[in-house]
């Protein structure tokens, strides 16, 4: 096993979550180099979004490390796990738009919230709206969009207009969490590659966390798997369909025999 | 022996399960409150929450107050009947609801409306990770969320109990002028004479307190519910059970502490 030269842009080491009696992350050890695309597989209920959400800290660990740049992030003061965090940007499962505001005002806020953060003066809300048109361009969306309630759109256009908002602060790490879920194929085409665009473009670091190996594939360069609250797995994305590992193998294929057994509730 | 200790064990856990919320409670409001301090203040949130709570809940109120007021007219003529002494309706009607009726049935009124809101809209914005999202747009929920609705709350519903302090003798006016014979300015001058400045003062710092647990409890609720839609239907209700409860306990206890005397 090699040793990165660089220190990782995320470094993850023990890191364990349990919720009562039930061990969510059982000492998760995880590098991310700068501008990789780490892309995350796993099973329902096998601690994918704990995960995302610990390095958020929407989550408090329970023990472990998680360093940003060879600083940990737990260890830190409060002011400088909050500086940490806001190289971040977030593509919710389910977009988590502000529906008591426009679709412009969701963006504008992720512009004004980033930006007041790094200079001090956010830009007015006039300016704020303004670049939120340009943002909704970017992403394939009219900037007329801007005007419709978050209710009013599919899916796939909320996608968009989340991934707008993430990518307002020009965030060095990008997370996303399910980002096809709930689309279809071509609609999950469209949004993995407008991710990839996005992700190149800002030069980011992202994690990517999903069920669906095309989007694994399409998003990621290197790829994990957990399983039961362990990295069972890493290597590069493209060896996901054929790991060598039974159990990454049994998932990507979706085999219902295998070393995976599904945990029934009683 | 089970049968005996069940039911004390059973009322034991109850009793810490809600020292527990209350202390949970008590960190909450400390919490939100510490936010009035430390900009930034989300002056469109507060301004917004004062004019869904003021204003919006103005009609509800209003027209609880004007007919509170007339009912205890009416009733206070027939029940001072028997005693020979309907002059004093006036100074009755004023007296109850300056103290007790304004500020008690505003809160009510005020809880089931805008403390029901608040909660369903926390709490869906908590169950669709919208309150997630605000934290990783490096805006602190608490501060954005319960800091404006808990200032809006306390500054909201003392406006709202003097419209209702107004309304409720004027309800009292109308019923015993219209229904029950009195002189329009005999009836003035009786409520004048009746009407103490402390009186309304202290029905003001209740409503101040009242509108505080009102949003509290909203915000409280809605921030920590869980489980989709009926995790905030369960969040609503226990808010507006929750605030009623506390309402009136502390007015029992204001009251207690400003005319005990």
């Amino acid at each position: 096993m090699s040793t990165p030269l660089s220190t990782p842009k995320i470094r993850i080491r023990g890191l364990h979550k349990a919720f009562g009696s039930k061990i969510v992350l059982d000492g998760v050890d995880l590098d991310v180099e700068a501008g990789t695309s780490m892309v995350i597989i796993g099973g329902s209920g096998s601690g994918k979004s704990v995960l995302l959400r610990c390095i958020l800290g929407l989550i408090e660990p329970d023990a472990g490390s998680i360093e940003i740049d060879g600083e940990n992030l737990l260890t830190a003061s409060r002011s400088r796990q909050d500086a940490l965090r806001r190289q971040i940007g977030m593509l919710f499962q389910n977009a988590a738009l502000f529906d008591s505001m426009s679709v412009g005002e969701n963006v504008a806020f992720g512009i004004r919230a980033k930006h007041s953060d790094r200079s001090g003066a956010p830009p007015s809300r006039a300016q704020a709206l303004q670049m939120a048109g340009d943002l909704l361009k970017q992403v394939g969306l009219d900037p007329s969009v801007g005007d419709l309630s978050p209710s009013e759109l599919s899916g796939g256009m909320q996608k968009r207009v989340g991934l707008a908002r993430a990518i307002a602060g020009n965030p060095n790490i990008m997370f996303f969490d399910e980002p096809t879920t709930g689309l279809d194929p071509i609609m999950g085409a469209v949004i993995d590659g407008l991710i990839v665009d996005c992700v190149q473009k800002l030069g980011s670091t992202a994690i990517a966390i999903t069920h669906d190996m095309a989007s694994a594939q399409r998003i990621g360069n290197r790829a994990a798997m957990l399983y039961r609250g362990q990295l069972i797995w890493q290597g590069d994305a493209s060896e996901l369909m054929n790991s060598g590992n039974a159990m990454v193998d049994q998932f990507t294929h979706g085999r219902r025999e295998g070393p995976i057994t599904m945990e029934l509730r009683k | 022996m089970n049968a005996v200790l069940d039911p004390i064990a059973a009322l034991g856990r109850a009793a810490l399960g809600l020292i527990k919320q209350a202390g949970a409670l008590a960190l909450f409001a400390l919490e939100a409150l510490s936010h009035l301090v430390r900009p930034p203040f989300y002056w469109r949130i507060f301004f917004s929450s004062l004019i869904e709570t003021g204003f919006f809940s103005l009609p509800v109120v209003a027209l609880t107050a004007l007919f509170s007021g007339a009912v205890i007219a009416l009733q206070s003529y027939v029940g001072f009947g028997q005693y020979h002494i309907q002059s004093a309706i006036a100074g009755i009607v004023v007296l109850a609801v300056t103290r007790e009726l304004g500020p008690v049935l505003a809160g009510l009124m005020v809880a089931g409306r805008v403390g029901a809101a608040m909660s369903a809209q926390i709490g869906t914005m908590r169950v669709t990770d919208q309150i997630d999202a605000l934290t990783t747009l490096s805006t602190d929920p608490m501060k954005y969320l319960v800091t404006p609705r808990l200032l809006a709350g306390t500054l909201a519903l003392p406006c709202l109990v003097l419209v209702a302090d107004i309304l409720g003798v004027m309800g009292g006016f109308t019923v015993s002028v219209a229904k029950l014979g009195f002189s329009p300015s005999t009836y003035i001058t009786a409520t004048l004479d009746s009407l103490k400045t402390m009186d309304v003062v202290v029905g003001l710092v209740k409503a101040a307190v009242f509108g505080f647990l009102i949003a509290l409890l909203g915000c409280y609720n809605g921030y920590n519910s869980r489980g989709g839609a009926e995790g905030v239907g369960s969040a609503t209700t226990a808010a507006v059970v929750g605030a009623s409860i506390l309402l009136l306990l502390f007015d029992y206890l204001l009251t207690d502490l400003f005319f005990s005397q």
